[in-house]
């Protein structure tokens, strides 16, 4: 069973949801998002999703487009966040963490060559957000030789037979993107969020991560009541922004955040 | 008489070969899901797929509807000014030497190029799917203008996104779209040009999917446009093939035609593609020369990637992060190309070649001074390959280039590098 599988199974077990934090890899810079990621996971953090910086990043909103700015000014490349994996693995052996970015970065390193290095380094999957499963059949097996996870998304406008076939083609988990809309855009609908869940689970089985517009505890408390795992990016993202400038500050202000995420989810399990 | 026959023969021509173009010939990309061999495709987020199946399949279905073909070739003719004459540049083909040259007169277009093409097939569709508002990118301004244009004339709300760079170089053309209406956005994202104003109303097409039809205006992006783009634009071809048989006899040796994302050169080429014996060169930005880097020619001196829905070819990085571009003209300053050129670079059929700044440039004055038509910058790279090509070909073989657009929007750029301020 993969890390995330297993993740996964054991939160279940002890009726917890799942909290995944993203950040961008190398924002404000390598050492940070290394000190970050332990920071998240003592702070409550499930799964950690790393973005993978992409120069040209058509789902992402005004936070994490400066994020990737950021991390592109170091010159950060996908060997460089694979890199800061491998570092995070020396002291933590147990936290998934999965690769969310674009395909070219991993077109120009070569599918297997990626898959190599990744799961040597300890990541235990991928998101590529611009690889729908019509497009993904050469790297779902790239990532398979290497016991990788393929993780997709879903959206509102996705037809059950959409949702069908991903749910074949993923591992891991799905993350439902909740609104029409690019990273960090306005707020979710929560009763249609509700709907679109349920048909999801009622499909397939593969646990269900909510992401895209959860800013607050309060948003983090009702996505927790919905699905297997409430998914952070822009909120956090834009927290480091205002830090940037004095980056040792940034792993407890964003535990400080994500461990309030955490309580307010918790208190929705328990109620 | 002899215009007026050529008219009717290629309006006959023009039917015809719409309708069986696909079936005469052995040439049938892309595939079923938008791939030419290796390229193209829909890489796009999964919020797309669905609307871009919607397209797809309504695309499918008014490409076969003689009522939506019967309306688009009235606005074709009424609205556009079609056919666009072809021209024999007899002057300065007698100054260069060779083989005469012809020029397909998309500059004759209403709003001044062939940008118009597309946009009215794209609008005609929207309003039949029933969208209220309009998006476009544009680099130029050309096509954003003719999106604004057919937005004015359907009453659709029309928003375009224009890097802040080109916002700068183009200021005639961002006055003209909001005369027409249209929002002009600047977009200050990346390299702030056409490949980050094409991210952006990417953005705003998955915020806004419900009411809105993003009219791409190249032979780019995720699957159907890079098909839908190039029908729109055949145009072009089915008309210059009629026309070059009516006037010469037989088909020209050779098709030049720029090549930024490559609508008006595969709108050109695709007619001719069985067509064995025509030559065809597309031609790329080479800015300040393919050695030093600064240029915008990915068939040239980049590699396959995936970028804006499609697998082409890209000018990038060793990390795979898109590079900026240079060139004179801002309508090829894009890093990508359409996929469908990236496979006829493959496969042969189409040679890719580069003209620097400086050689557009001359060409520009060239074919202004003897001919007494001032070409776009993007048309000045397709004139000077013709101008290399030519002497090294014979007198009773011609050339025909495509005029693709106007040069009017270019003053201030041409004052600018003659050290005069307009």
């Amino acid at each position: 069973m993969s890390r995330i599988a297993a993740r996964f199974e054991s939160l279940r077990e002890r009726g917890r949801t799942a909290l995944i934090p993203f950040v961008t890899a190398g924002d404000p810079d390598s050492a940070t998002t290394v000190a970050l990621m332990h920071a998240m996971v003592a702070a409550g953090a499930d799964l950690i999703e790393l973005g993978v910086p992409f120069s040209d990043p058509i789902a992402d909103g005004p936070v994490i487009q400066r994020a990737t700015d950021r991390a592109l000014a170091n010159g950060i490349a996908l060997s460089d966040v694979i890199a800061m994996v491998r570092d995070f693995r020396a002291t933590d052996a147990q936290t998934p963490v999965v690769l969310m970015g674009y395909l070219n970065p991993i077109e120009v390193m070569g599918y297997a060559q990626f898959a190599a290095q990744a799961a040597a380094a300890g990541v235990d999957g991928a998101l590529v957000v611009d690889v729908p499963p019509e497009e993904g059949h050469d790297l779902v097996g790239a990532l398979r030789a290497q016991g990788l996870d393929l993780v997709y998304l879903l959206a509102p406008t996705s037809t059950e037979q959409r949702i069908r076939r991903i749910g074949a083609a993923a591992s891991g988990f799905v993350y439902y993107v909740s609104v029409k809309g690019v990273t960090g855009a306005g707020h979710l609908d929560l009763a249609g969020v509700a709907d679109r869940v349920g048909l999801i689970k009622s499909l397939i089985p593969l646990p269900v991560g909510v992401g895209f517009g959860i800013k607050d505890a309060a948003t983090a408390a009702a996505v927790a009541r919905l699905a297997d795992a409430v998914i952070v990016g822009s909120a956090i993202v834009s927290q480091i922004e205002d830090l940037a400038a004095t980056p040792q500050r940034i792993p407890a202000v964003i535990g400080d955040f994500l461990a309030g995420l955490r309580a307010a989810m918790d208190g929705a399990d328990r109620g | 008489m002899a215009t007026q026959a050529a008219t009717m023969a290629e309006t006959i021509d023009d039917r015809r070969s719409r309708a069986d173009v696909r079936a005469r010939t052995p040439y049938h990309w892309p595939d079923a899901d938008g791939h030419f061999g290796p390229y193209g495709g829909l890489f796009v987020p999964e919020t797309l797929m669905q609307p871009l199946t919607e397209l797809r399949e309504a695309y499918e279905r008014y490409l076969s509807d003689p009522q939506f073909q019967a309306e688009l070739d009235a606005d074709l003719q009424d609205y556009v000014g079609r056919p666009s004459p072809i021209y024999l540049a007899e002057r300065w083909s007698r100054e260069l030497g060779g083989a005469r040259i012809f020029l397909k007169r998309e500059d004759l277009n209403h709003t001044g190029a062939h940008k118009i093409n597309n946009t009215v097939g794209q609008a005609l569709l929207a309003r039949r799917m029933g969208k209220t508002r309009i998006i476009a990118e544009t680099g130029a301004g050309q096509h954003g203008v003719a999106s604004a244009t057919v937005a004015a004339r359907l009453g659709l709300e029309c928003v375009v996104y224009m890097g802040e760079v080109d916002v700068a170089r183009q200021e005639a053309n961002v006055y003209r779209m909001r005369l027409l209406g249209a929002r002009v956005v600047p977009v200050k994202s990346g390299s702030r040009t056409l490949k980050d104003a094409l991210n952006e109303a990417m953005r705003d097409w998955v915020t806004n999917i419900d009411n809105t039809f993003y009219i791409i205006g190249t032979v780019a992006g995720p699957h159907p446009y890079p098909a839908m783009v190039r029908d729109f634009q055949s145009v072009i071809g089915r008309e210059a093939r009629a026309q070059m048989l009516a006037r010469t006899g037989r088909l020209p040796d050779a098709l030049i035609a720029c090549v930024g994302g490559g609508s008006n050169a595969i709108g050109l080429f695709y007619p001719f593609i069985e067509d064995s014996e025509v030559a065809m060169y597309g031609i790329e930005a080479a800015g300040d020369g393919l050695e030093t880097g600064r240029h915008a020619a990915p068939l040239n001196a980049g590699r396959p990637g995936v970028l804006h829905g499609n697998r082409t070819y890209l000018m990038e990085d060793s990390n795979g992060q898109i590079i900026e571009t240079h060139s004179v003209s801002a309508g090829l300053d894009y890093p990508g190309v359409g996929p469908e050129h990236a496979w006829l670079k493959d496969t042969g059929r189409a040679r890719y070649d580069a003209i620097t700044d400086n050689e557009a440039l001359a060409a520009f004055h060239s074919l202004t001074r003897t001919e007494g038509i001032i070409p776009a910058l993007e048309s000045s790279h397709a004139l000077a390959y013709a101008a290399k090509l030519a002497p090294t070909m014979r007198r009773e073989q011609s050339i025909l280039v495509n005029l693709s657009g106007r040069g009017d929007k270019d003053m201030h750029t041409v004052a600018k590098h003659e050290g005069l301020i307009l």
